[in-house]
């Protein structure tokens, strides 16, 4: 479930837009106004006030924002008020350049968003950039890693619940064959990843579990060589089955400073407070004993944490 | 009645591609019982004598060639009405389930549509077949075509008018070697099939300008032991010839049943390009020397002839 908060009144796009351009105006910036409106309103109202503000102004928002905020700030508001499928696209193509390299992210979008929005993401990116996504990650990876972007940014799944039961005891016996050889790229391993559909890999990583007595990320873990591939492996398999599991991993390193995605906590509230922020808010609660908007107030502070805060439903509407 | 005359044009009727409706209408059709009686006594190859048993049967090719030619022009309408989506994904599917020497299909489809009708064609699979067609055809193909076939299907390429030309001379060198090494074949090898699934068709177009330079020879002249890849890079680079060429083989007088099939499947899934089918015609008439629009006329009959007369004028 969404966590994001709309007034039951929401005023017309060009009262935000005017109330918006005021607060870029004069000495300063009214970063409280720029949340009170924009951290409130959904992406269609988002969009609409995007239009109404270029018609009015003759600038986009976009534009007017960057000139105005700054840092992680900035960074947040840039991202949210972004469309969905546009800030996907933004977010993929910063991934597979040299210094904001990032897999995590292709994984995220390419298993936790639906069929259909990824290829809203594929159409925003060609837009945008020029080229598809499946090239840029084509060409900007290699060896195992490309093995397995490549085919999860391509596929385009089945989003039914039908389940094959025979084809999940099949496939979970290839899967735990692979898994015992260390065969972890195997060519069929990755085939039953990348392209069966998200219930049929429900039931058969159940399968697995149940045959087997583990979960197959149990066994990858122990795995001793845990690379980069296995990682990213691992988490492939976690956003196609507990996607709040994943998020709320990458919002808990991030918020503890661990491991190298220091995007992470913005990136996450942004792209899943429309989604299902309310199941990755119970997720970490009950994994880190503590309320995700009282972690996230300890670890940020100013109109960063005014953001992040109100985008998960907290603060006034 | 002159039978003898009647017999030949009747002949005539039931023989090659389509059926002459009207000619057997007024032939067969009008003629009495004692005239057929005739005419399959004189028809050694549709019809055996059973002297035993004083009469004279059907020969089994010749019930199933009527019944495939009768149904030429039901399956070509059938075809026609379907959305162009169910289409490409009912030939998809039917290629997979024929096996290895089908898989030709699955790389006209992937590489001839638009990448909205290719993607469109996966969202009928979706809901023809309750799986992606992906998964079906990487579940199904075994051995060296299918990271080929996977890729292709899967790609939604750029198809815009921006394209960085050095890139694409870096890739025909990387093609250029691919070819030009021995060890695993061509059509297995990663940068191979990263370029061909992933780069949008004006990219390639560049990387074959290049590639010729660079080795000299036709990119397009079978780099590879492999037939699919071949057709993928025809496909991908010179639709119109590639389609030509299948016309002419179903054409051909010593095509087998499967090849003829193609005839209604280019006519049926290209006439509502008429670019296309324009090049494709101009195409024809440059190798052939002579207008499809002839050959059909000739080669063809019936109710089937003028059906994809009809469609071939539609980019008159």
């Amino acid at each position: 479930m969404a966590s994001l908060k709309v007034p039951s009144n929401v005023p017309l796009p060009e009262d935000d837009a005017e109330q918006l351009h005021k607060a870029f105006s004069g000495w300063g910036t009214n970063e409280k106004l720029i949340i009170s409106i924009l951290a409130h309103r959904n992406a269609a109202q988002r969009s609409l006030i995007r239009s109404v503000y270029a018609a009015t102004y003759n600038e986009d928002l976009l534009k007017a924002l960057d000139t105005e905020l700054s840092s992680d700030f900035e960074r947040a508001v840039m991202l949210w008020t972004l469309d969905p499928p546009e800030r996907d696209a933004y977010l993929a193509k910063e991934s597979t350049k040299m210094f904001t390299k990032n897999n995590w992210v292709l994984v995220e979008i390419a298993c936790t968003r639906p069929a259909l929005e990824l290829i809203k993401v594929k159409q925003a990116y060609q837009a945008r950039y020029k080229k598809s996504i499946e090239e840029d990650v084509a060409q900007h990876t290699s060896g195992d890693l490309r093995k397995l972007l490549l085919p999860l940014v391509s596929t385009f799944r089945y989003e039914g619940d039908d389940v094959n039961m025979m084809l999940a005891r099949s496939e979970a016996k290839i899967l735990h064959e692979k898994v015992s050889e260390k065969s972890y790229s195997d060519d069929d391993f990755i085939r039953i990843l990348t392209t069966r559909s998200k219930a049929q890999l429900g039931a058969t990583l159940n399968h697995y579990n149940n045959e087997y007595g583990n979960a197959i990320n149990k066994n990858l873990k122990e795995e001793s060589d845990d690379n980069d591939y296995m990682k990213l492996l691992r988490a492939v398999i976690t956003c196609l089955t507990y996607p709040e599991k994943h998020f709320e991993k990458v919002l808990r390193l991030s918020i503890n400073k661990m491991g190298t995605d220091e995007w992470g906590l913005t990136r996450v509230v942004t792209t899943r407070t429309e989604v299902d922020m309310e199941r990755i808010k119970e997720e970490y609660q009950r994994r880190n004993s503590i309320p995700l908007d009282r972690a996230i107030a300890k670890d940020t502070s100013g109109d960063y944490e005014d953001m992040l805060v109100a985008l998960l439903g907290h603060g006034d509407a | 009645m002159a039978l003898p005359l009647e017999f030949e044009s009747l002949t005539e009727a039931i023989s090659g591609m389509g059926v002459d409706e009207n000619a057997l209408i007024s032939t067969l059709g009008k003629s009495q019982k004692e005239h057929r009686k005739l005419f399959r006594k004189a028809s050694k190859s549709f019809f055996v004598e059973d002297e035993e048993r004083a009469f004279e049967k059907c020969h089994d090719h010749f019930v199933r060639h009527l019944k495939l030619e009768f149904s030429r022009f039901n399956n070509a309408v059938v075809m026609w009405a379907m959305h162009p989506w169910e289409r490409d994904a009912r030939l998809v599917k039917k290629a997979l389930k024929k096996g290895e020497e089908a898989y030709n299909l699955i790389v006209e489809v992937s590489c001839t549509r638009s990448a909205e009708d290719l993607l469109g064609a996966r969202k009928a699979y979706h809901s023809l077949f309750d799986q992606s067609m992906e998964e079906d055809i990487a579940s199904h193909v075994h051995g060296p075509h299918r990271k080929l076939l996977v890729g292709l299907v899967s790609a939604y390429r750029y198809e815009g008018n921006k394209v960085k030309d050095d890139s694409a001379k870096s890739e025909a060198k990387i093609l250029a070697e691919a070819v030009a090494s021995s060890g695993e074949e061509v059509v297995e090898k990663d940068e191979v099939v990263r370029i061909l699934t992933t780069r949008s068709k004006l990219h390639l177009q560049h990387l074959y300008k290049h590639f010729n330079e660079i080795k000299g020879s036709d990119l397009l002249g079978g780099v590879s032991q492999s037939s699919l890849l071949n057709e993928a890079l025809l496909c991908l680079l010179k639709p119109a010839l590639y389609f030509s060429k299948i016309l002419d083989a179903s054409l051909n007088k010593d095509a087998d049943k499967t090849t003829k099939k193609w005839l209604t499947r280019v006519f049926v899934t290209r006439a509502d390009h008429s670019d296309e089918m324009n090049e494709i015609k101009e195409e024809y008439n440059n190798l052939f020397g002579e207008t499809l629009a002839q050959r059909i006329q000739e080669k063809i009959k019936g109710n089937y002839r003028d059906f994809l007369l009809t469609l071939l004028s539609k980019s008159d």
